[in-house]
């Protein structure tokens, strides 16, 4: 079901991007990953070489081997990707979105020929390491630094929610210095640079998430990313990162729906399916409206954005806005399949379960809401 | 290697496909447009070929405007460029009239070796490539689901249905595919995002030095008298086990005649 035919929109390339990305998931990710979620596994050696093959991994930046995708067509590939599983998009968010995004914006040439061509084939991964245990959505404090010594630098800190933090071979980690907020490129075994994975998540469990732990780290001046200073550098991978989840939750909201529609006409109760009960219909005509929405919103968010357009307050409004939805889909979806609805025979669970976490990362709801206030008001609300 | 893939789009066999009631027609606005399938295949088959052997691959497809969106999508696998013949005359051409037309720009284009899927998911009929050769007066190959190509000949498995015949023939010929030959590759992001950019060359039918009144409906020697809606599937006989399912099923299958 599809009411508004929101992809007749697209254009043939989309299209062509989103049958690519569909099929994959459905060959690929779909068989197995219920039981990697289970596990608690993200099997990257094997899916980044496929992903970056495809051309997943840095899809929306141009040159040093990523194919320049444009902004709905990257936004559609997030959506199917997610639309399997929401640490699938995640990988692929922060390796291209976050990792790749901050060398391609930031880097020196030296760096992004080192580094992009092998992360845009998925032989390398990255990592982007912002938040800290004590400081999320209040970046301005972080207490990460680095202090010159002689033409070195010396890194002391931590960062926490690190997703893809100890399968990573670079981390992009953002420390404060006397000169404003700077990035740096971490290898993976540089002494002193040391991961913890973060293990019991009921949420995202088909992704690696740890802690990175940064103790006299000596680097280069030539690991520093020369440029950006100050705290716009990381909000503005982040921002890019935002935007491909305002079509990723839509995956995952449509995932749920679907399951819930075929369960809703194949379930029988009180001798007829249970999609024939005004309170089922009422459930899947609410998720329909959601979704169309929702999907109006993602198409022309990315418009605006290939247009060079888009505002950081209109992507706030897009994650505000379809995560939320897609949440709610997942919720209604498994009170449709009952019972059922709490196994990981139905991705409607595991779905509802990522999507705690996709509400709280890339700025929470609570701060998107207040950048909408501040945006309406004129009043911040937070600084 | 100058390899010519035959590429047809059809309605998605996933959504409802309709006939129109005016001229007998298949009705292209009720469905999506997909690559036929086992066209894919024989995509896949022109650019391994093509890989191994050097040369350039070409899609031919006939078919309405909207068919460049499966020429886009061959383009998006690899091939290298496109050919389309498009124009309203053609409209409700069969079978036969859709060989000439074909032939006609074949042999204006030139080829070592065409491949195409060995039938469509719309039509059906399975005779386009014994059509083709017979009209270009080169070797056929149907059914294959293994071919290689040696220097100006080729090898062949022919898929029966008691195994597989191996055949010969020199180039230049036809060869249609079964989807057993290989497993067709995702279109790659770069892939899609080089197509664009390939050559795309429209022809109508004065282009090809096609007999307008050879083609289309009116030039077209088979006719479909009538259509009507397959009837719905009959509702399936629900066995209960109460101890005899065993002999209950055993009864239903010999009724049918089925052991």
């Amino acid at each position: 079901m599809d009411l508004l035919r929101v992809d007749d929109q697209l254009t043939d390339e989309e299209r062509l991007v989103r049958d690519t990305a569909r099929r994959y998931a459905a060959d690929r990710i779909e068989p197995h990953v219920a039981d990697w979620f289970e596990e608690g596994v993200f099997p990257a050696a094997e899916l980044a070489p496929e992903l970056g093959e495809l051309g997943f991994l840095g899809m929306h930046l141009s040159g040093y081997g990523c194919p320049g995708a444009g902004a709905v067509a990257y936004g559609v590939a997030c959506r199917e990707l997610e639309a399997a599983d929401s640490g699938l998009r995640s990988f692929v968010s922060v390796q291209g979105s976050l990792a790749m995004s901050a060398i391609h914006k930031y880097g020196s040439e030296e760096q992004k020929q080192e580094w992009l061509p092998r992360m845009a084939a998925g032989r390398a991964i990255g990592c982007f390491g912002l938040t800290e245990p004590d400081h999320g959505s209040d970046p301005a404090n972080m207490r990460t630094h680095a202090k010159r010594e002689g033409s070195d630098w010396i890194l002391n800190g931590s960062k926490m929610w690190i997703t893809n933090g100890s399968i990573a071979d670079v981390a992009v980690v953002w420390a404060r210095t006397d000169d404003g907020v700077r990035g740096f490129l971490v290898p993976r075994g540089t002494p002193g640079f040391t991961t913890r994975d973060v293990h019991k998540k009921l949420s995202l469990r088909a992704s690696v998430t740890s802690e990175l732990s940064l103790d006299d780290v000596r680097l280069p001046e030539d690991a520093t990313l020369p440029g950006v200073r100050g705290l716009r550098g990381p909000l503005g991978c982040l921002s890019e990162a935002r935007y491909g989840i305002i079509w990723g939750a839509i995956g995952a909201g449509r995932s749920c729906y679907e399951t819930a529609v075929e369960y809703a006409r194949t379930r029988e109760q009180f001798g007829r399916p249970i999609g024939g009960f005004q309170l089922t219909q009422e459930k899947l005509a609410w998720m329909e409206v959601a979704l169309g929405q929702a999907g109006l919103v993602a198409l022309h968010i990315g418009r605006l954005k290939e247009a060079g357009k888009v505002t950081p307050q209109q992507v706030s409004f897009g994650k505000l806005a379809n995560v939320r939805a897609a949440l709610d889909i997942a919720r209604q979806a498994r009170s449709v399949l009952g019972a059922n609805g709490v196994t990981l025979e139905y991705p409607v669970i595991r779905h509802m379960t990522n999507l705690e976490s996709v509400l709280t990362y890339e700025g929470t709801q609570e701060v998107h809401t207040l950048v909408l206030g501040e945006a309406i008001t004129g009043l911040s609300a937070y600084r | 290697m100058n390899i010519v893939v035959c590429v047809k789009q059809v309605p998605d066999t996933a959504t409802e496909r309709k006939l129109r009631s005016d001229d007998k027609t298949l009705d292209r606005e009720a469905a999506d447009g997909v690559i036929n399938e086992l066209d894919e295949y024989a995509v896949e088959e022109a650019l391994t070929i093509k890989e191994a052997h050097g040369g350039e691959v070409t899609v031919l497809t006939m078919g309405p405007e909207k068919a460049s969106e499966s020429i886009r999508k061959a383009l998006a696998m690899g091939a290298d460029k496109a050919v389309h013949l498009s124009d309203e005359a053609l409209h409700g051409s069969d079978a036969l009239s859709t060989s000439y037309a074909l032939a006609q720009v074949l042999k204006k284009i030139g080829f070592d070796i065409v491949l195409l899927g060995s039938e469509s998911t719309d039509a059906r009929t399975g005779m386009l490539a014994a059509m083709l050769s017979e009209r270009l007066g080169v070797p056929q190959v149907t059914l294959a689901n293994k071919v290689e190509i040696d220097g100006s000949s080729l090898k062949a498995q022919r898929l029966t249905d008691y195994g597989f015949d191996r055949v010969e023939a020199s180039l230049p010929a036809v060869v249609s595919v079964v989807e057993k030959i290989n497993e067709p590759r995702y279109p790659s992001f770069k892939g899609i995002m080089a197509a664009k950019k390939k050559p795309v060359e429209k022809l109508a039918v004065a282009d090809a030095e096609i007999d307008a009144a050879k083609v289309g409906l009116a030039g077209a020697s088979t006719e479909v008298v009538d259509f009507a809606d397959a009837p719905p599937r009959e509702k399936g006989q629900i066995v209960k086990d109460e101890g005899d399912g065993g002999v209950k099923v055993a009864e239903f299958l010999a009724s049918k005649k089925f052991i």
